[in-house]
């Protein structure tokens, strides 16, 4: 178990490391946010509610997570690693759980900046759609570099990515939207906790499969 | 098949408040149940093959999701005609199943574009099954999800039809049911043999192509 740790380690230093010298993904992710704020600042006419902006968060954080999770697979397919970390004797699921963690630190990365910028542009934000941001970005991550992985596997690859991820992001959504805007928030935040574990269990039992020839 | 709509427009009796729009219930409703039960069967069938490696069981499981997603836009547009004959609108979002179809049908209409993108074989069998149980599990996660959502976006939730039913309707509605089940189950015979077939062929020409590509070598070389 303590390997198994170990791997998952190293496989997510890689894509940090990765990350902090080749400077992609980040940036993209935060100027692609900073520019949604904008169009939704003139997408919604002066004296729509509050609830609307709140909803738009959530399609800005769903739409920011696909432009990270489109690229999360990109080293491995253009280096050729992947078939290396298939032959490599480690547990395949190190290779989703890595990958997982190191998409979710560049959303939460993002998201320290986005959400003061979204508080400030719109309208102050509660401890109950931070909680709901910290756990919809638990099964974003978890989901999305799922299907990431079976998106590089096909032909269509950038195309099937969001076809493949919207609809299981659906509930994130819904969880995520009613945190933010009702007053008791407890339901949709055991709701989306309760979806990124059966995803999550889901997604680490049968990443083998995904990669396995 | 005959039998089931023989009962529903002769002997079922029409509903009070909605009158004859209401016989499509016992063809929406049905529908529905058959879809559910063709992408259960699917995951099932894709279980199997991740499990226990069985032979057949991922394009037994491919025809039975398409089956699904077959019965799924059927849902849809019954669902649809059901919705402007009583309430008036083509499309409303205040029914829970509408919803859930809408958001399964989009699952695998993504199924169907990934298994056409990935290269046919073992990977894409994987693929395709691993997906497949993805959506069973994504069948009660959405349904819950969209009650929930049910909660910010309408606060009252009108039912469309009371939960009694008398004895003929209920008959009938059984007859339905089983008829579109094995409306269902014929689809999906066929299309497997047909399947099977084309595979089979698709394997006998992979077989008999280097065999003539060896008899023509010569020819070209004489001349």
């Amino acid at each position: 178990m303590n390997g198994y740790f170990a791997d998952v380690g190293a496989l997510a230093r890689k894509d940090l490391l990765l990350e902090l010298r080749a400077r992609d993904t980040l940036p993209a992710m935060l100027l692609f946010v900073l520019a949604t704020f904008v169009v939704f600042h003139f997408a919604l006419p002066s004296g729509s509610s509050d609830l609307a902006a709140s909803g738009l968060l959530w399609v800005a954080i769903v739409f920011t997570a696909l432009l990270g999770l489109g690229r999360a697979f990109v080293p491995e397919r253009e280096q050729r690693v992947f078939d290396a970390l298939v032959l490599a004797p480690n547990d395949r699921s190190a290779i989703w759980v890595a990958k997982a963690l190191a998409t979710l630190a560049f959303l939460a990365g993002v998201e320290v900046v986005a959400l003061p910028v979204f508080a400030a542009f719109f309208h102050g934000i509660g401890a109950a759609t931070v909680g709901g941001v910290v756990l919809a970005d638990v099964g974003i991550c978890a989901v999305g570099t799922f299907v990431g992985a079976m998106a590089t596997a096909s032909r269509a690859r950038e195309l099937l990515l969001p076809l493949l991820f919207l609809p299981l992001a659906i509930p994130i959504v819904i969880g995520g939207v009613g945190a933010s805007i009702v007053d008791s928030p407890g339901r949709y935040l055991g709701f989306l906790a309760v979806y990124d574990l059966i995803f999550a269990t889901l997604c680490w039992a049968s990443f083998d499969y995904v990669v396995a020839e | 098949m005959a039998v089931a709509i023989a009962l529903i427009f002769f002997v079922a009796p029409e509903d009070a408040d909605q009158g004859i729009s209401q016989k499509i219930f016992y063809f929406h409703v049905p529908i529905a149940l058959t879809a559910y039960a063709c992408f259960g069967w699917g995951a099932w069938k894709a279980l199997r093959h991740l499990w226990e490696r069985e032979p057949g069981a991922d394009l037994e499981s491919y025809t039975a999701i398409h089956q699904g997603v077959i019965f799924g836009a059927l849902t849809l547009v019954t669902g649809s005609i059901w919705a402007r004959a009583s309430w008036g609108v083509w499309w409303t979002w205040s029914s829970n199943q509408l919803v859930l179809f809408l958001v399964l049908f989009l699952f695998y209409c993504a199924y169907f574009m990934l298994r056409y993108s990935v290269e046919p074989g073992p990977q894409r069998e994987n693929l395709s099954a691993v997906y497949a149980l993805f959506g069973v599990v994504l069948i009660p996660v959405s349904f819950f999800a969209i009650r929930l959502a049910n909660d910010f976006i309408h606060p009252t939730v009108f039912t469309s039809r009371g939960p009694q039913m008398s004895g003929t309707m209920f008959t009938a509605f059984c007859v339905a049911l089983a008829a579109m089940l094995a409306l269902a189950f014929t689809f999906y015979s066929v299309e497997l043999v047909g399947k099977r077939v084309d595979a089979r062929l698709r394997e006998l020409r992979a077989a008999e192509r280097p065999a003539t590509a060896a008899r023509r070598v010569p020819e070209a070389v004489a001349r």
